[in-house]
């Protein structure tokens, strides 16, 4: 495994990174990259086919905005919002902020820092309710552990924990966009399911981490918040399933040729000297399961795609399916003129392509 | 998604060009549309930042927020937007005067086009956040800032129903025309949906396509900017605007700010334009005007609403007002796949593909046949459709008047035929023979479907004031509140 990444360190993961596991499940050649720690962004650009995403200086600074807002005064607007979401009395909420000490902290200290207080809070019976701003967190995927460094803020209550996300996109009389919404749970979910991993290594029942997420984001046009509880369920479901698949992947390493590598062999001044050529090889025994929705959430996309050339696939799923599952446009376009004989497999496709096509030319006026 | 537009898509993939997925366009181009290229500031909940409008493609309006965060300059946007809008509204005598009744007479009537659904809804948060403005107050507006929001409000909310014309989305209209080589993920992308259907000399769409992804050369069509320019060019652009210490240095940083812009939208700008060309080109659906007028009159309604002092749109439907639009949409949904069918063999052919419709040539008629004193012929339709229908009623949108009821279907070698019993559309002289042409002939080659363009009636909705106490009871009117008025502005 560690051999396909090279000397190069693992890449750093985050909830997003973890979350988009999740979204093309049947690709080989990303479990493997994944697995393997690869730095795909770096990969894709040297290859000449850059992610095809970003992130803009506007849209970061708004959401720090709003996430200091949210936290200004020991989290008091969000103290607030809890309170009325969650029906609480609370006299007082204690607040405990997890940051990073003046950037003089390893990630081990932090994490160690995190465990301390969390463990000590989990083990408290204790009716008060605490927010911690910023713990350390640690998930394994793929055998590796990986610190997430969330946004995040765990609130405990009746020795129970909920996660708080905050986002910056809007909820505008109540209504939020799914898509946005969709991310947000997914990658609160990791965080649960990290929360709920760390407190069953402390011998505590996973479940007092709830599944239920506290998404705050900001309300109409304005910068106040607003919270909403969104159950996870679902998605801590695909999530295990598809980080299991990543410590499962001996059938597609057994057959991979010794020695394979995607390393980049920077040199001293940090330029990558690998023979594109020779990645081009070595990337034609990790097979892709390209579909469009790889464009926005895989680093590797424009390479795939261009692989995907001349296949169905890359015209989207609904359209491989209504061609019958055909693999290539041409051969869906000669079985079509019933220039080439069906096999067995393709006899049900054919016979509708072939209905397809007459009725097309019919009346575009064309000769059949 | 249907196997004939996969199968033209699968014809774009091999042959590089784009290929048509219908005989006539389902749209109305109206004389003179209004097309608006909006641009937001990324990660804020509805910021415009700027945006190309007007009537003339030879003369676009820039406007821009050059502090996208002051809420004056925001406010001074919505204002000169709503100028430029309901000065084209006031141009429309169909709409600001006449009666417009059923008719099936093309009418003058505003038209709005934008580049993409993404635009379609930043117009439509736009218009709920200038509609519940004042013109007093705390913090207060022109009038014209409301009545944009209203206007704006009216033609998002009336863009939801099939098949009007009102709004027109240029990647939406021309999907609906064309099949290209790349997937409906790409075909989002304006600039690269348009390199499929205008793909310059020598080369093939795919490659013209592959061009128009980049950033640097082809702008996105907006609302979102390409975070490359925001980074490099906008933010110190911004930046310098901010910091411009006197009036000399703050109008050269205008300027700078304006022209970046400018070079950001004008491509879109170009390609709505050439969008709203090539539809022109394409003979329209038969019934096409029909919808069209129905457009128009909505204007005009609303137009009168306006004037007599109603309230603005409410944020949320209540119940009786979902349900209804939600009855309506439906309505409309099945109205427009018939009237898109009928107008369009092409569209026709999806359903005999689907089994739902079937093309045939009558190979046997019997016109006096009659059930009590009512004539009801029976006619055979020989037809290689793979028809699944086995019973109800059908109609050949030739005879929209006349009903037929599948009798029985026979397997005749690879062909089946087909007995119907028709009714209706005839005259009703049971002597007479009918009248000349009122019925199919031997040889004559027919269409029919289980489609219907038939009106239907409102279904039975409680009036407003009736709304039951389970349904939250009569909605509260739309009053504007102070709340509303002093909204928070991030
Ligand atoms: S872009 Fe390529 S590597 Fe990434 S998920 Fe899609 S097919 Fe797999």
């Amino acid at each position: 495994m560690d051999g396909i990444r090279g000397p190069a360190e693992p890449t750093k993961h985050n909830a997003r990174t973890i979350a988009a596991l999740t979204s093309n499940p049947g690709c080989a050649r990303r479990r493997v990259l994944d697995a393997a720690g690869v730095d795909k962004k770096a990969l894709a650009e040297h290859l000449g086919a850059p992610a095809p995403f970003g992130d803009s200086p506007f849209a970061l600074a708004r959401g720090n905005v709003f996430e200091s807002i949210v936290k200004a005064n020991g989290a008091a607007e969000l103290i607030r919002l809890l309170r009325e979401m969650l029906d609480l009395s609370l006299p007082e909420v204690a607040y405990h902020a997890l940051d990073n000490v003046a950037g003089r902290e390893s990630l081990d200290t932090r994490h160690r820092r995190s465990v301390q207080l969390l463990r000590e809070a989990a083990r408290s019976a204790e009716d008060s309710g605490t927010l911690f701003a910023h713990p350390l967190l640690r998930l394994d995927v793929g055998g590796r552990a990986v610190y997430l460094e969330p946004d995040l803020i765990a609130f405990q209550i009746a020795g129970r924990f909920h996660i708080v996300e905050i986002k910056s996109f809007p909820v505008i009389d109540r209504r939020a966009e799914p898509e946005k919404v969709a991310a947000a749970a997914i990658q609160s979910a990791v965080y649960v399911m990290a929360m709920r991993d760390f407190v069953a290594s402390l011998g505590h029942d996973p479940e007092i981490v709830s599944h239920d997420v506290v998404l705050v984001c900001p309300r109409d046009f304005s910068n106040t918040p607003t919270a909403a509880l969104i159950d996870v369920r679902k998605q801590l479901t695909t999530l295990r399933r598809q980080l299991d698949r990543l410590e499962n992947l001996d059938s597609i390493l057994g057959v991979l040729p010794p020695g394979l590598t995607l390393e980049l062999r920077p040199d001293s001044t940090g330029a990558r000297t690998r023979p594109v050529g020779e990645l081009d090889e070595a990337l034609k025994h990790l097979e892709p399961r390209y579909a469009p929705e790889c464009l926005s959430v895989c680093e590797m996309s424009l390479r795939c795609r261009e692989e995907s050339q001349g296949r169905t696939e890359a015209l989207g799923r609904s359209v491989q399916e209504q061609l019958g599952g055909i693999e290539f446009a041409s051969e869906v376009l000669s079985l079509a003129a019933g220039t080439r004989p069906p096999s067995i497999h393709e006899e049900e496709a054919a016979r509708m392509l072939r209905a397809a096509h007459r009725l097309r030319s019919q009346c575009l006026g064309e000769t059949a | 998604m249907t196997t004939l537009t996969a199968l033209a898509r699968a014809h774009a993939v091999e042959s590089g060009c784009a290929q048509p997925i219908t005989t006539v366009r389902h749209v109305h181009v109206a004389d003179r549309p209004f097309a608006c290229v909006p641009l937001a500031l990324a990660g804020e909940a509805n910021a415009p930042l700027a945006a190309l409008v007007g009537d003339e493609r030879e003369r676009p309006r820039l406007l821009v927020v050059h502090q996208p965060r002051d809420r004056d300059q925001r406010f001074g946007f919505a204002h000169r937007m709503g100028q430029l809008f309901q000065g084209y509204i006031a141009r429309f005598p169909s709409v600001v005067q006449e009666r417009v009744h059923e008719s099936t007479r093309p009418v003058d009537g505003p038209q709005l086009w934008v580049p993409n659904p993404r635009s379609t809804a930043f117009l439509k948060l736009f218009g709920r956040s200038t509609r519940y403005r004042s013109v007093d107050g705390p913090y207060p507006v022109e009038e014209t800032v409301p009545r944009l929001g209203r206007w704006l409000t009216q033609f998002v909310h009336e863009a939801e129903y099939p098949g009007q014309s009102m709004l027109l989305e240029a990647t939406t209209v021309l999907t609906q025309h064309w099949a290209t080589g790349q997937s409906a993920v790409e075909d989002a992308h304006l600039p690269a949906l348009m390199a499929w259907l205008l793909t310059p000399d020598g080369m093939n769409g795919r490659a013209a396509a592959l061009a128009a992804e980049d950033p640097v050369t082809h702008p996105p069509a907006g609302p979102a900017t390409d975070p490359t320019f925001d980074r490099e060019v906008l933010a110190p652009a911004m930046a310098a605007y901010d910091a411009a210490s006197n009036p000399v240095a703050r109008r050269t940083a205008k300027e700078r700010l304006e022209s970046a812009l400018r070079g950001q939208l004008a491509p879109t700008w170009d390609l709505v334009w050439q969008a709203i060309g090539l539809m022109r080109q394409l003979p329209p659906g038969e019934r096409v005007v029909k919808r069209w007028v129905r457009d128009v009159r909505s204007n005009q309604t609303f137009y009168l609403r306006l004037n007599d002092g109603s309230p603005p749109q409410p944020k949320r439907d209540g119940a009786v007002a979902a349900a209804r639009r939600l009855s309506r949409l439906e309505r409309t949904q099945a109205n427009y796949e018939a009237q898109r069918a009928f107008d369009d063999p092409l569209v026709m052919a999806e359903h005999r593909l689907a089994g739902n419709a079937f093309v045939g040539t009558v190979v046997e008629v019997e016109v006096d046949r009659f059930t009590g004193k009512a004539r009801r012929p029976l006619i055979k339709v020989r037809t290689d459709d793979p028809v699944s229908l086995v019973s109800g009623t059908v109609l050949d949108p030739r005879r929209e008047r006349q009903k037929a009821e599948i009798l029985e279907v026979e397997q005749d070698e690879d062909a089946l035929i087909i007995s119907l019993e028709l009714a209706g559309g005839m005259g009703n002289k049971t002597k007479e023979p009918p009248p000349p042409r009122s019925l199919p002939t031997e040889g004559e080659e027919v269409c029919y479907s289980a489609l219907s363009d038939e009106f239907k009636r409102d279904g039975d909705f409680p009036s407003l004031d009736e709304t039951p106490w389970t349904h939250g009871g009569p909605p509260v009117p739309v009053r504007v509140t102070n709340e509303d008025v002093q909204e928070d502005w991030s």
